[in-house]
């Protein structure tokens, strides 16, 4: 019966919608209605508090989000693939451990950073050959390595706090970049996003992720290498990361084990409420640069309204139940008016 | 004669729309117990919508469907079953966990005390029924595994077990080998002697001939004629479906002693297939024949790079291929066709003209980028080339009909102006009218200089298209004919008999 009801609810489709989801007015609607929320919660954030427009609070913002939005963009590409990697801020704590251990240790940091991203495209490859060699699960093998690669930095740093970086870097993550509001991090995110975006919607290698992410066996039957594809996406993923672990090092002036910890289902939440599909195939980095200002925007105009901070994860939960609820409203709606709609055939009939 | 009893089901007049869409305008059939009825016609014709009205999955707008001179509305499946009507589909999706008996009783198991389910019974009346059918299937099986056609009779056995006097079977045989096609029959003959009225669609008229006393044709929604199969034949049939004469090969032999332009030596890949050499020479269609599972698709991946080989070489032009990479392969241009269209061939939920485009993507930048216009374009003049219809080319591939899902595929491939096309069942699942189209496309090709290897199981279409046949059993080369001595009974012989056959 079950199979008998989806063939159903296809035909019923078709013929209504025409179109599918992919259509790109569908995915404008998505992003235009995300516009609307930031722009909702940049008002409510203005009427809650008269700071809230002024630039020192733009740049609290910014700080707020710009690393886990640097996390997000290599994320977004893996989504669109039809994988996930929860690694991300694992990976994240483990270049910030790793900068406080050879710092304490006294390398010099022009060497330490190029090594920190080194490492991290190791912990990406990791990630990458579990899932393309080996052929495991993404969602196994990133939870996995979430605790192993936070494990290593435990070992790493043990309980040390290491925040004696010198000044010159540390000022990164306190100045904003020089005319504008804007923190260094958001800087960095924007300009990622724009080279994201270019490579997504632009180029070959954009369109083979979204057509992986949609059909991996058919994409192989174009040509496209599948596993080459998704390996490097992964190698590119431990890169940002590692950057990201980089400058919130920096930001806090602090290396510790725990940095970030958790801060994966944020970025998961961004790439989600940007309107990715997590089946993948579908979503764009437009969306992903609106869901992060949106992100900030709300949780700030919340601490500035005095919202018990406890009760933030509320607000965040439901944007999230939301961004996956709204994408398939539609279907459900159709389903239901199917259902109503049968019903009259039923009565006019008999009438 | 049965014609003279009246109809089990009678369904006259069904008119079925959607929106704009005249899905159905004139649905009429009778099915009489102890009888086969075909229903043939080209896909759009509204044989499926039909066969929707019966398993109570459409209402129809209009028009009456009585069991046993009752009308009678079906507002649900089960609605369909309880009036002993069951449809059994193509590809029939049953619990892979679940035993075959499970399957067959399925929400009604026999039960014991506490509601315990009784799993003797069960396999006992799940083995009684497969006895009826005079087949050999193991009911505590999972069902994990079964081949298609035994998922079918699985299938029909469940609407046995609930007492089914109507059977609609939708295109049971379009996946099936010859053999599991003759075993099909003869269930089917079972079914018919026990008083079971049977609806059969195919797209293979052979078939109508063999098992069925009557055949209905519909053509663009509407009834056209109904006749007995001792009266009628194959030509007017398809007449009557296309509503015009459909035009045969000219038996022009083409050029023999070209040089090889695709080069297989001794091909491997232990458990599928072995010791494969074979070449297409510049404007030669060669076809690769035998049964389902001889092990044809798995060459032609194996030569494409999707699939890795243990031993051999495959050369484009003299040159070898690196094995296991499909972009090697098409750097040499070598295209493939595949067998699944809908699970190999496209991206379902992306765009006609993406999909048109995912094989060309390095040649549509511009600057180092793809614009969408650029894509559109391209797709738009590779749609007028082969006629491809269309609403939108933004809208997903998804809604179009078999045959153009099929064209759009093969644009895919045209657009990369292949040295060697292999085309692997390229008209499974396509209407007449568009199956001749794309056997044009495929000569075409072939007179432009292109090496072409079609797989195919259906044999008029190899004997209409090759210049030579190769047949495959057990993953062997067993037979090679040339396209003037090559006949269905010899090429049949070879891809089944167990002595080799060897003939010039």
């Amino acid at each position: 019966m079950l199979q008998a009801e989806t063939f159903e609810l296809k035909d019923d489709l078709h013929p209504e919608s025409g179109k599918n989801h992919l259509d790109i007015r569908s995915f404008l609607r998505w992003e235009s209605g995300l516009g609307i929320v930031l722009v909702a919660s940049l008002v409510i954030g203005t009427l809650a508090s008269s700071q809230f427009l002024s630039s020192a609070n733009f740049f609290n913002i910014g700080l707020s989000v710009g690393d886990i939005a640097i996390m997000a963009l290599p994320l977004t590409l893996i989504v669109i693939s039809g994988e996930i990697d929860l690694s991300v801020a694992s990976t994240l704590g483990l270049s910030s451990s790793l900068l406080g251990y050879l710092w304490i240790h006294g390398w010099p940091i022009q060497l330490i950073l190029p090594v920190v991203l080194v490492v991290g495209a190791l912990l990406g490859f990791i990630n990458g050959f579990l899932v393309t060699k080996l052929g495991l699960p993404s969602l196994a093998v990133t939870i996995g390595t979430l605790t192993l690669y936070r494990g290593i930095a435990l070992i790493l740093l043990g309980s040390n706090i290491v925040s004696n970086f010198p000044a010159s870097y540390t000022t990164i993550g306190v100045t904003p970049i020089p005319g504008t509001p804007l923190p260094w991090s958001v800087g960095i995110f924007l300009v990622l996003a724009l080279i994201f975006g270019v490579v997504a919607h632009f180029t070959p290698l954009g369109r083979s992720i979204f057509a992986i992410g949609s059909n991996a066996e058919a994409a192989a039957y174009s040509g496209i290498k599948v596993k080459q594809i998704k390996m490097r996406l992964y190698i590119l993923s431990g890169v940002i990361c590692s950057l990201a672990g980089i400058l919130f090092t920096f930001r806090l002036a602090t290396a510790e084990y725990d940095n970030a910890t958790g801060l994966e289902l944020n970025a998961v939440s961004i790439v989600l409420l940007a309107g990715v599909s997590i089946f993948g195939g579908r979503g764009t980095i437009l969306g992903v640069v609106l869901a992060a200002a949106t992100v900030g925007a709300i949780g700030n105009a919340l601490l500035l309204a005095n919202f018990p901070q406890q009760a933030m994860g509320l607000i965040f939960g439901g944007l999230l139940l939301i961004s996956v609820f709204v994408p398939n409203a539609r279907e459900l709606a159709l389903r239901f008016k199917g259902q109503l709609s049968k019903g009259r055939l039923v009565g006019s009939h008999r009438g | 004669m049965s014609s003279e009893t009246d109809p089990v089901v009678s369904l006259s007049g069904a008119k079925k729309y959607f929106g704009a869409v005249h899905a159905l305008e004139d649905g009429r059939i009778d099915l009489y117990a102890g009888e086969a009825h075909a229903l043939v016609g080209e896909n759009g014709a509204g044989k499926s919508t039909l066969v929707k009205i019966f398993a109570g999955l459409h209402r129809p707008d209009a028009g009456r469907l009585c069991i046993e001179g009752k009308e009678v509305v079906f507002n649900s499946p089960r609605d369909a079953i309880q009036s002993g009507v069951a449809v059994i589909y193509q590809e029939p999706t049953l619990f892979p966990d679940l035993t075959v008996a499970e399957n067959i009783f399925m929400d009604r198991q026999p039960q014991r005390s506490f509601h315990r389910i009784d799993y003797r019974g069960m396999n006992q009346a799940a083995r009684a029924i497969f006895a009826r059918l005079e087949v050999d299937l193991d009911p505590t099986r999972l069902a994990l595994g079964l081949s298609i056609a035994e998922q079918q009779i699985v299938e029909i056995a469940k609407s046995l077990s609930l007492e089914a006097r109507v059977i609609v079977m939708d295109e049971p045989t379009a996946a099936l080998s010859s053999v599991e096609v003759d075993r099909l029959f003869r269930v089917a003959q079972t079914l018919k002697s026990s008083g079971v009225a049977i609806l059969f669609i195919s797209h293979r008229l052979d078939e109508v001939f063999t098992l069925c006393e009557r055949v209905t044709v519909m053509r663009d929604g509407r009834f056209v004629q109904a006749a007995f199969t001792t009266e009628t034949d194959e030509d007017s049939l398809v007449r009557a479906m296309v509503g015009r004469d459909v035009e045969r090969r000219s038996d022009q032999v083409r050029g023999v002693d070209l040089k090889p332009l695709l080069e297989v030596e001794h091909l491997t890949l232990e458990g599928l297939f072995a010791d494969i050499s074979f070449s297409v020479a510049a404007g030669e269609v060669v076809a690769l024949s035998g049964l389902v599972g001889a092990g044809r698709s798995e060459v032609a991946t194996a030569i494409f790079g999707v699939r890795r080989y243990d031993y051999g070489k495959v050369k484009v032009g003299g040159k070898p291929i690196k094995r296991g990479s499909p972009s090697a392969a098409m750097a040499a241009g070598i295209g493939l066709v595949p067998e699944d269209r809908r699970l190999q061939g496209l991206v379902m939920e992306q765009s006609i003209a993406r999909n048109i485009a995912m094989g060309s993507f390095k040649s549509l930048r511009r600057k180092g980028l793809i614009r969408s216009i650029t894509e559109t374009r391209f797709a738009a003049d590779w749609s007028v080339k082969l006629q491809i219809k269309y609403g939108n080319l933004a809208n997903s591939v998804s809604t179009l009909s078999g045959g153009n899902q099929q064209k759009v595929v093969l644009a895919k491939w045209m657009s990369r102006s292949p040295k060697v096309l292999i085309v692997d069942e390229p008209t499974r699942g396509i209407d007449i009218g568009t199956k001749a189209e794309v056997h044009r496309l495929i000569l075409e090709l072939a007179k432009s200089g292109v090496a072409v290897l079609v797989i195919s199981s259906e044999l008029p279409e190899v004997l209409n298209l090759a210049d030579r046949i190769l047949v495959m059993r057990e993953g062997r080369l067993v037979g090679e004919f040339d396209h003037s001595e090559a006949t269905e009974e010899a090429i049949i012989a070879a891809a089944t008999l167990s002595k080799e056959v060897k003939a010039a």
